[in-house]
């Protein structure tokens, strides 16, 4: 469903992802990783419209979007969260669901000035939706609490709730797991496992821990200084040559 | 430290003096043909020297100034407090609107007619400043034209009258129309800039629409203005001595009470109650609708927003647009009170009066921009004596607030909307 050909992104005179390629099916999850600065995030900034990039392709459903505005491909279906979480740190957990479903909310002003029926039913449909999603992330408890006040790991999982909410396609996730325990992160990987498995959503997944991605993980790509390492099942990744001289020869 | 604060407290007061002194002191007389350099006489000598020496004293002392200052007590009895829960506040403030609002119901039949007048200039402020807190306090956008779309809608009404003979009650929709539609015309090229370069273009927007008034003499009579705007009627009933338009009556004849020209005051009063009222709830509940998260979501983190599928342009236009809808809304108000409209009623000045009024009242408040806004009307007014210095005495108050209160009178407390558990 998602294809990226050749995609380069250039700052000035540093090139910091060149000739990248890698290509997601449904319900996939495919992985991106790499050390720190190897180029993943902004691989991300491209795909979801951040950056326009400097060369490639990126195809979404048989259609070109590189370049298309951020706003345009999240209403795609390809739908990311951040590497430092950015939420709406004032609003309650439930509100930040509820503007994620704004496009679903979205009728005219009269009829919400008005609170007609029509309106209501719409209102209470999305916040349902924000009920159950707060419970499936297991925050319900904490729906009314201002987001900003969120351990850690809360917010993290709201920002992947929010996401869901808007019933994307396609899930982009940076470094969900940075900062969490070892607990947590099991959470994480069996919840990310049932967003495809149960919601038939496709993720990529942004690590630079590869013994994480290795359990869930249907195929992985390895980016080194902005150049595609490797790429392929865990398997062979981990049995890659040169992942393991360029793993081996940073740590 | 202590060095460099006597050296700066010296430093600032020389400017003082070095500034006040030929300003205040010097004089440039006519003698004859001649123009002669006067210097200052002992009076004014002695009071820059006094100001020179208060302001050496206030920057040596600055510190512990200020110090004391942020730690007074707030003016207003909500504030600092521990927060309430939510369901408290809201029906302490709905009790709090429904007692302005029957206070001002029953205010013009008890005050005199001078005080019923400018109370509709306050109620039109309030119009004015609340919509502006829509584009400033919730959308988090500068904009100091604001002025721009009052004066659209109060030059349409006139207009419209002079041309055409509408009435105030078809100005009334046309004008708040005509003016948002301004708003989303200027808003479209212009909201993709940001903080300042939005201010200076929106600041730039007032003064052509101020400039072409001035200069459309054939269409707008230019710097003589527009005269004879009608008064509002209700239900065909005018309020004149004599009637003016045909197939209309008037109000004392049809009831049978002799001619006051204050029925028409309290008229215009109620009407900018009732405008006032319903721009308040309107706004109010926008704010609870997802438009109204969509502007808070895009002032708290634009990217975040954006990557949820909003898009910036239509956010911050449907702001714009909203807010502008009510200036022109106080527009046509504005136009029937006065009866007479001229360029000089929308100069940059009032833009800034009226985003005082909203960073006053506390961004996004509404409660506090009202209070802010009768504060701002009325105080003038009270201390007409010193006229002269109201623009100074604004600034100092505006100065004392960003020392003393920098949230505003009282800052904006958001409703948040509570998931009940569904059991
Ligand atoms: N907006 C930008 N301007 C200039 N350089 C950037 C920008 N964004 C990222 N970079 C550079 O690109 C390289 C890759 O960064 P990034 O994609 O964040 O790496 P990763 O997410 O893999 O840690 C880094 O050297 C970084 O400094
Ligand atoms: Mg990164």
């Amino acid at each position: 469903m998602l294809e990226v050909k050749n995609l380069s992104m250039r700052f000035g005179g540093l090139l910091a992802v060149d000739q990248v390629s890698l290509d997601v099916q449904e319900r996939e999850i495919v992985s991106i990783i790499g050390p720190n600065g190897a180029g993943k995030t902004t691989v991300f900034n491209c795909m979801s419209g951040f950056y326009k990039p400097t060369g490639g392709q990126i195809i979404f459903d048989g259609q070109e979007i590189q370049g298309k505005p951020d706003y345009r491909i999240s209403r795609m279906g390809m739908v990311r969260t951040f590497q430092h979480v950015r939420l709406f740190g004032k609003m309650t957990v439930v509100e930040n669901l509820l503007v994620a479903q704004h496009r679903h909310l979205n009728t005219n002003l009269i009829s919400g000035l008005l609170k007609t029926p029509n309106y209501r039913k719409r209102e209470q449909k999305s916040l349902d939706r924000a009920a159950y999603w707060l419970e499936r992330v297991g925050l319900i408890d904490l729906a009314n609490r201002e987001a900003g006040n969120l351990a850690y790991g809360q917010q993290r999982r709201l920002e992947i709730a929010r996401c869901m909410v808007t019933e994307p396609r396609l899930l982009m996730l940076d470094e969900p797991a940075a900062g969490l325990n070892p607990a947590e992160t099991r959470d994480l990987n069996q919840l990310i496992v049932s967003l495809k498995e149960d919601y038939n959503v496709s993720v990529v997944l942004i690590e630079h821990d590869m013994s994480l991605v290795m359990e869930i993980s249907d195929r992985i790509n390895v980016i080194n200084q902005g150049r595609p390492l490797a790429s392929g099942t865990p398997e062979e990744v981990r049995n890659n040559d040169d992942v393991i001289k360029a793993y081996l020869g940073e740590a | 430290m202590a060095t460099q604060n006597l050296r700066h407290a010296l430093f600032c007061a020389v400017v003082t003096l070095v500034i006040s002194y030929p300003i205040l002191g010097l004089n440039l007389e006519a003698w004859g043909t001649n123009v002669v350099l006067t210097g200052a006489n002992t009076t004014t000598v002695i009071s820059v020297l006094l100001a020179a020496v208060a302001v050496f004293l206030f920057q040596l002392f600055r510190d512990r100034i200020m110090g004391t200052l942020g730690k007074l007590p707030p003016i207003s009895p909500f504030a600092n407090r521990e927060p309430m829960p939510q369901a408290k506040w809201e029906r302490l403030k709905s009790a709090f609107l429904t007692l302005l609002i029957i206070a001002g119901l029953i205010w013009p039949f008890v005050a005199s007619r001078g005080a019923v007048d400018l109370s509709t200039l306050v109620l039109i402020y309030i119009m004015l400043a609340l919509g502006l807190n829509v584009v400033v306090g919730l959308a988090g956008l500068l904009d100091l034209g604001y002025v721009a779309f009052y004066a659209v809608g109060a030059y349409t009404f006139a207009l419209l009258s002079q041309y055409f003979g509408v009435s105030f009650w078809l100005a009334l929709p046309i004008g708040a129309l005509l003016a948002a539609t301004f708003g989303f015309l200027l808003g479209f090229p212009v909201l993709r800039l940001r903080g300042d370069y939005l201010a200076i273009v929106t600041l730039g927007f007032g003064e052509i629409i101020r400039i072409l008034l001035n200069n459309w003499t054939q269409l707008t009579g230019g710097p003589n203005g527009i005269g004879g705007i009608p008064d509002p009627t209700l239900f065909g009933m005018e309020f004149g001595r004599r009637v003016r338009e045909e197939g209309n009556t008037s109000f004392h004849e049809t009831f049978g009470i002799a001619y006051s020209s204050e029925h028409k005051v309290i008229f215009l009063y109620l009407i900018a109650l009732v405008l006032a009222v319903i721009t308040a709830l309107v706004i109010r509940r926008l704010m609870r609708m997802p438009v109204g998260r969509a502007w808070e979501a895009l002032r708290e983190d634009e990217i975040a927003a954006r990557s949820l599928g909003l898009s910036r342009t239509a956010v911050k236009l449907s702001a714009f647009t909203i807010g502008a809808f009510f200036a022109g809304f106080a527009g046509t108000v504005f136009a029937s009170k006065q009866g007479f409209i001229s360029p000089e009623s929308f100069v940059f000045l009032e833009s800034a009066i009226i985003l005082a009024i909203v960073v006053l009242g506390g961004m996004g408040s509404q409660i506090g921009v009202i209070l802010a806004a009768i504060a701002v009307t009325i105080l003038p007014e009270l201390a007409r004596e010193f006229s002269e210095y109201r623009m100074l005495i604004f600034g100092a108050a505006m100065v004392l607030m960003m020392v003393w209160r920098p949230q505003g009178l009282m800052p904006m407390r958001r409703t948040h909307i509570e998931l009940k558990k569904q059991e």
